[in-house]
């Protein structure tokens, strides 16, 4: 069957098994264009390319499955350039399809041309560019399959337009082959042995659990180990909801805004077992000093993460979900003849005892509304079941320390990269995905004004997004930073010009609501999560309220900023 | 800090050398040399890396090298007995008084003349860096006017004994 190039691309995508991509049209797309009427895959319109490589980006996060973002070349190619850095630092599966002008003007400075596979070349998985309709199909199902396996990430596959407009044959492979490229999957048997050796000697063991194992969907491989072999979990930013919240082994987060209970433990475990982190600066703190008691074990299925920033005793590359479910099935036999919880029991008990000392708190108010208040509330409210999106900052982090996940999937938050103005554009492709959940954005008066623009395509897309912005009128995380380290000096971070949110809300045809004392939080919440349309809730928090615990950038974690 | 030198084959496909010089600069590892030409096997190319670390930040180039999707195998020759060459070529001053010197000198390092002119000779020599580090040092009192380097380019030895 003879097709156009955009025939062939459209007929990938559906092989591929893609409902939904989300993207934003211009001349060296049009041929795409041209076609995505006649297929089954649903384009939604973003009112920006960052908007939309966001929503692909919250999708995948959300689902699980690969996300799909289409723009044009040049601007439309580097405006996405943001949302590929976020997704390659967290690792989340996308493929990005982006325009180019005709081959022969490759190279020429050819309006809206730009080198998006050179600028991009350090911020994906890998990329392409097409150079004739022979290598399209084959491409993109690389591209699939490099996004969503070993460690995923975003893919870029590079469309020059007259590609798309050549006459081709469409076959489409069925498996993919390249001898340059084989993830590990399988974990060593002898090293998972050494593990579990390991396990059995520990006295004060420590999971330290990070994205790795919600990207691998081995959650339920980690909570039974956790809870049979009776070890306490504490976990990265990126790994929340992967282990349930509300458990009495969880510990909270750990890091530079991680729990007294959590980053003392690391300090005094005598096992730590690292699955699916990178111990990222943001985590260790200072790195000499981190797990200085501790054998440490580490997973990845990425052999670069392992002996980067820490040194570990045990290194095991393997895809997290084999690695647990083979360290499951070590320890089964030894549930009957190993006293696991006779055996941690002390140690359960001192970690829960820290939980109790110093639990995350702060100083609550009659008058004042506090934002992690609102973060509680929110809890209450949906009772944890709700797919919540973040912004940067302060909002961020209250939105990680007083939520209990207790799901995987269910927390969209641009960890690695922080990007501003990824919350919104990521609810926004979360909510695209499961249209009867509620989806909502916990964001800053600043952050969500950098993706604002998304309103108009949740509004005419009827994605009823919730947007709690906790306004405080600062881009609050520099200022708490300017406050502790720099005197105070409160230099461009004052935000108080600013929008009517509320009228900004009802401007693009949603609902706003200004919540201004404390007695109207939960009902405001209550009301504007049942409405059926996109909210903007605009609540006047604490202005300078701080979050803590906060271990100071380059300290020990025992070195920890209380309330 | 040691000097490694890295067998790396690769796809040979567009951007590839990009992308292996663009994960030195972009996480601040040093490149000494690196010399790429295509094998016999059809679309794979072999490069030669001389990148210079301590343990640590070789473990990682070799693994950051390995994670290149265009990467087919990966050796760190230092770890193993290993054959390695770089040919330069050197243009140096050689005045009728001095040039039966370095003519001597030619001979006893076994390079070739490759160029001559009144007051310049350019030397062709191959061999392994003290070769290369010695003739240069003895040429350098006559003046060293141009210098051209290949590079590094090294296999791993058949047979892994001392010979």
């Amino acid at each position: 069957m003879k097709l156009t190039g955009a025939q062939i691309l459209l007929k990938c995508l559906e092989k591929e098994g893609v409902d939904v991509m989300f993207g934003f049209p211009g001349g060296a797309v049009i041929d795409i264009y041209d076609e995505i009427p006649k297929s089954s895959v649903e384009h939604i319109l973003a009112r920006h390319e960052q908007g939309a490589i966001h929503a692909a980006d919250g999708y995948a996060r959300a689902t699980g499955q690969v996300g799909v973002c289409l723009v044009t070349s040049g601007p439309g190619a580097t405006n996405t350039v943001t949302g590929i850095a976020t997704a390659y630092m967290d690792s989340i599966p996308v493929v990005i399809l982006t325009g180019q002008v005709p081959r022969a003007l490759i190279g020429n400075d050819a309006f809206q041309e730009v080198d998006i596979v050179g600028i991009t070349r350090p911020c994906t998985k890998h990329n392409y560019l097409v150079q004739d309709i022979e290598e399209l199909a084959v491409t993109v199902k690389q591209a699939f399959y490099l996004a969503r396996s070993g460690r995923p990430g975003p893919v870029l596959v590079d469309l020059p337009k007259d590609v798309m407009q050549q006459i081709g044959e469409f076959h489409y492979p069925e498996t993919v082959e390249m001898r340059s490229y084989n993830p590990t999957q399988k974990p060593h048997v002898g090293q998972i042995r050494k593990v579990m050796k390991l396990l059995k000697k520990a006295k004060r063991p420590l999971i330290y659990s990070g994205g790795g194992v919600i990207t691998s969907g081995s959650h339920e491989e980690l909570t039974w180990l956790a809870r049979n072999l009776r070890m306490p979990v504490t976990s990265t930013l990126m790994g929340l909801g992967a282990f349930p919240g509300d458990d009495e082994l969880f510990l909270g987060m750990l890091g530079m805004h991680g729990t007294f209970a959590a980053n003392m433990a690391v300090n005094n475990c005598d096992l730590l077992l690292a699955v699916g982190a990178r111990f990222d600066d943001r985590v260790t703190g200072k790195v000499d000093t981190f797990a200085p008691k501790a054998t440490i074990i580490h997973i990845d299925v990425d052999p670069t993460s392992i002996q980067k920033n820490v040194s570990v005793h045990v290194p095991l590359v393997a895809d997290c979900k084999s690695a647990l479910a083979a360290l499951k099935v070590e320890s089964e036999a030894s549930l009957d003849d190993h006293d696991w919880k006779e055996d941690h029991r002390e140690w359960v008990d001192q970690v829960q005892a820290w939980g109790k000392e110093h639990p995350l708190t702060y100083k609550d108010d009659d008058v004042v509304i506090k934002p992690q208040y609102v973060v509680e509330k929110i809890y209450e409210i949906t009772k944890g079941d709700a797919i919540i999106a973040t912004e940067v900052g302060q909002n961020q982090m209250w939105a990680a320390q007083f939520y209990k996940y207790t799901k995987p999937n269910t927390l969209l938050t641009s960890g690695g990269l922080g990007t501003m103005g990824f919350g919104f554009p990521a609810a926004m492709g979360a909510q695209r995905a499961f249209r009867d959940k509620l989806v909502i954005d916990i964001a800053g008066d600043g952050s969500i004004q950098m993706c604002i623009q998304e309103m108009m395509t949740v509004v005419c897309n009827k994605l009823p997004v919730k947007i709690v912005i906790l306004n405080n009128g600062y881009l609050g995380m520099v200022r708490q930073w300017q406050e502790l380290f720099y005197d105070k000096n409160y230099c461009e971070t004052c935000l108080d010009a600013q929008p009517d949110f509320v009228k900004l809300a009802e401007a693009y045809g949603a609902v706003g609501f200004r919540v201004t004392e404390k007695k109207d939080v939960e009902s405001t919440l209550r009301e504007a999560f049942a409405v059926d349309k996109p909210v903007i809730v605009d609540i006047r928090v604490a202005r300078e309220e701080n979050v803590y615990p906060m271990v100071p950038a380059g300290a020990s974690l025992t070195e920890m900023l209380l309330v | 800090m040691k000097k490694h030198t890295l067998s790396v084959m690769v796809e040979n496909e567009p951007g590839v050398l990009s992308r292996v010089s663009g994960l030195f600069s972009g996480r601040g590892f040093n490149i000494y040399s690196l010399n790429v030409a295509p094998t016999l096997e059809k679309g794979v190319s072999l490069m030669t890396i001389v990148a210079e670390g301590d343990d640590q930040i070789i473990e990682q180039i070799v693994k950051q090298l390995r994670k290149l999707v265009p990467t087919i195998k990966v050796k760190d020759l230092t770890e193993m007995k290993s054959v390695e060459r770089e040919m330069v070529l050197i243009k140096v001053n050689a005045e009728d008084s001095k040039r039966a010197e370095i003519l001597r000198i030619v001979d006893i390092f076994r390079c070739k003349v490759v160029d001559v002119s009144v007051d310049e000779l350019t030397i062709e020599v191959t061999g392994d860096q003290g070769k290369i580090g010695a003739l240069t040092s003895l040429l350098t009192r006559f003046g060293i006017k141009e210098i051209a380097r290949t590079g590094n380019v090294a296999l791993q030895r058949s047979m892994q004994i001392d010979l």
